[in-house]
């Protein structure tokens, strides 16, 4: 009888302990913190102590080579050619983003016939598996056969070239490294487009009400009540923007998997090479680790706007 | 004159951008229609008799039901091991922990970023060595959670938030546990933000590559995102019409279906983070 009324009193102390706001949230959300940690943070861990060391295919320890890995590097002409592809893609082709999206966002958000059809359109390239449609990319540039390629065909036709010597998109590589800054720009549109639209509809309707008595139109209104309202929402898209650019692997791999002559060899597909295909995964996994600083940068931006966010 | 701007504005902006952004599937349609032979051809650039035989080719000689077929398991699986998980931390997350909460929020939702290729490395070889799933679809299975957890929490934190906390009290007044209130009241609100949630980690795991093909070595046991540009293109036949089916036979249907949790899927993501 004391046993059942013990076991009884211990089980509604263990209820109310879990009815205890701080006990059952932590009972709730560990299991994301723990694989999260198991499945991020040591990867990430391990990550870096790999580019210390010289490990290779089959091992996942190798020895300490200290920084040995990074001055190799150094001195490697295509690894800097892959620092700087990797720049020069990410900033170009989230510029045309930034651009592009704003005046798409700012014609979208109104209310007009068509619009449904007309934003499916415009989010397509975002909604669509990306391995797969970069294949498609692949086909348009015309697959290594110049006269094959769909946009040879129209500029053919609208005489900005010739039939005689159509352009090989991916073959030459300053048009390789273009066709990929494209490719890259055309899928990030859509999501700097959908990030930009939540932002102006986000500014209430006072504000514009307000505006309009102050008698703000047009450009004035734009620049003066609309653009730093939605200055940090846009920040937000750019920092996404620079983080999927810079550490995106498909594009390149699938177009030109670094060529011609590696000069549109980026640090992923650059470390993908070294790691995975030669084997070298210490040499490989200092490579990726360039990214790191990047990720950094990225995650102090998301934390100031977020502490912004709250101030609001 | 100023209406009349006014109107033709967002066609004059949006249209050309439309046209542009979608090209490539229009490019990609009526390749899929041509028969093999037309492709090379630039005199058959626009006109030519449309077959549906690179849809037969697809299905009957190649390896794309079986990738399809590869991608969905994984996906599935995915899918409810992130909802088994990241339910409860994202309504913790919003409702339980206050001030403290909104900070592991959004240090969960960071994790969201740091990228397959920078983890592909170390994690290649713990999945061969340590996990001795080298060529198998789990260790996929295994791997994707790391950036749908941090998603799904992220989305799901964003939902609940949207919930007003005084449906909760009225039921635990009216005798519910908190638990209870949990089953009875959140959930079943909460529906279409899951099913948004559903959708969108399901999106993510169709289109991983880095991990796919990095782990899959083998032919039979490769997803789509890895088989299409791998197998179909360095193959010894190209077969363009075939490629492009393949593309759009899966592109169209994930992107309608979207299109449709788009809303929802802004909500979560920004509701999370600007209120």
């Amino acid at each position: 009888m004391a046993v059942v009324a013990a076991r009884g009193s211990r089980l509604r102390g263990l209820r109310y302990a879990a009815e205890r706001r701080g006990v059952l949230a932590t009972l709730l959300i560990s299991p994301s913190v723990l694989l999260i940690g198991a499945l991020v943070g040591v990867p990430l861990v391990l990550a870096v102590y790999l580019s210390f060391t010289d490990a290779t295919a089959g091992s996942l320890t190798g020895k300490w080579i200290g920084l040995a890995n990074f001055r190799t590097e150094w001195h490697d002409s295509i690894f800097r050619g892959a620092l700087w592809h990797t720049f020069l893609l990410t900033v170009i082709s989230q510029a045309i983003v930034i651009v592009c999206a704003g005046l798409i966002a700012h014609a979208l958000v109104r209310n007009f016939r068509g619009r449904w059809i007309l934003r499916f359109f415009v989010l397509l390239p975002w909604a669509a598996p990306i391995a797969l449609t970069v294949t498609g990319w692949y086909w348009i540039f015309g697959a290594g056969i110049p006269e094959a390629s769909v946009l040879n065909w129209f500029l053919v036709h609208l005489h900005l070239e010739s039939t005689a010597n159509p352009t090989n998109w991916l073959g030459t590589p300053r048009a390789a490294m273009g066709s990929i800054i494209a490719v890259q720009a055309w899928r990030t549109i859509p999501f700097a487009t959908v990030i930009f639209l939540a932002g102006i509809s986000s500014i209430p309707q006072e504000v514009d009400d307000a505006a309009a008595i102050d008698g703000a139109t047009g450009l004035k209104k734009f620049w003066y009540v609309s653009l730093p309202l939605q200055l940090p929402i846009a920040l937000v898209a750019v920092l996404f923007g620079v983080i999927f650019t810079a550490t995106d692997m498909i594009v390149p791999y699938v177009l030109t998997n670094g060529g011609p002559f590696n000069s549109t060899q980026m640090l992923t597909t650059w470390a993908f090479q070294i790691g995975i295909v030669s084997g070298n995964v210490g040499q490989g996994a200092s490579i990726a680790l360039f990214l790191l600083p990047l990720l950094a940068v990225v995650t102090i931006g998301m934390l100031v706007f977020a502490r912004k966010a709250e101030v609001t | 004159m100023r209406v009349w701007r006014q109107r033709t504005f967002p066609y004059a902006i949006v249209v050309p951008f439309a046209v542009l952004l979608a090209f490539p599937f229009a490019w990609m349609a009526i390749t899929s229609l041509k028969a093999n032979t037309d492709v090379y051809n630039p005199t058959k650039t626009w006109s030519f008799h449309p077959t549906l035989a690179s849809y037969g080719f697809l299905l009957h000689h190649t390896g794309y039901l079986r990738w399809l077929k590869n991608s969905s398991i994984v996906g599935l699986l995915v899918v409810v091991i992130t909802l088994a998980v990241a339910l409860p931390a994202g309504y913790a997350l919003a409702r339980l922990a206050g001030r403290v909460g909104r900070s592991l929020g959004v240090a969960i939702f960071l994790t969201y970023l740091v990228p397959p290729t920078l983890l592909f490395l170390p994690l290649s070889r713990v999945v061969a060595q340590y996990l001795h799933l080298s060529d198998r679809l789990w260790s996929l299975v295994v791997i994707y959670p790391s950036f749908t957890i941090p998603f799904a929490v992220w989305l799901l934190m964003g939902f609940f938030k949207a919930i007003p906390q005084e449906l909760e009290d009225a039921a635990l007044i009216d005798g519910c546990s908190r638990f209870g209130a949990l089953v009875r009241i959140v959930f079943p609100i909460s529906v279409p933000g899951i099913l948004t949630v559903v959708i969108f980690t399901f999106s993510l795991v169709i289109n991983e590559f880095v991990y796919a093909i990095t782990f899959i070595s083998s032919a039979t046991n490769r997803t789509l995102a890895v088989g299409v540009p791998t197998d179909l293109i360095r193959g010894d036949e190209y077969n363009w019409p075939g490629i492009m089916a393949a593309i759009l036979v899966v592109s169209v249907p994930l992107a309608l279906v979207y299109n449709l949790f788009l809303n929802r899927f802004i909500a979560g993501f920004t509701g999370g983070a600007f209120r």
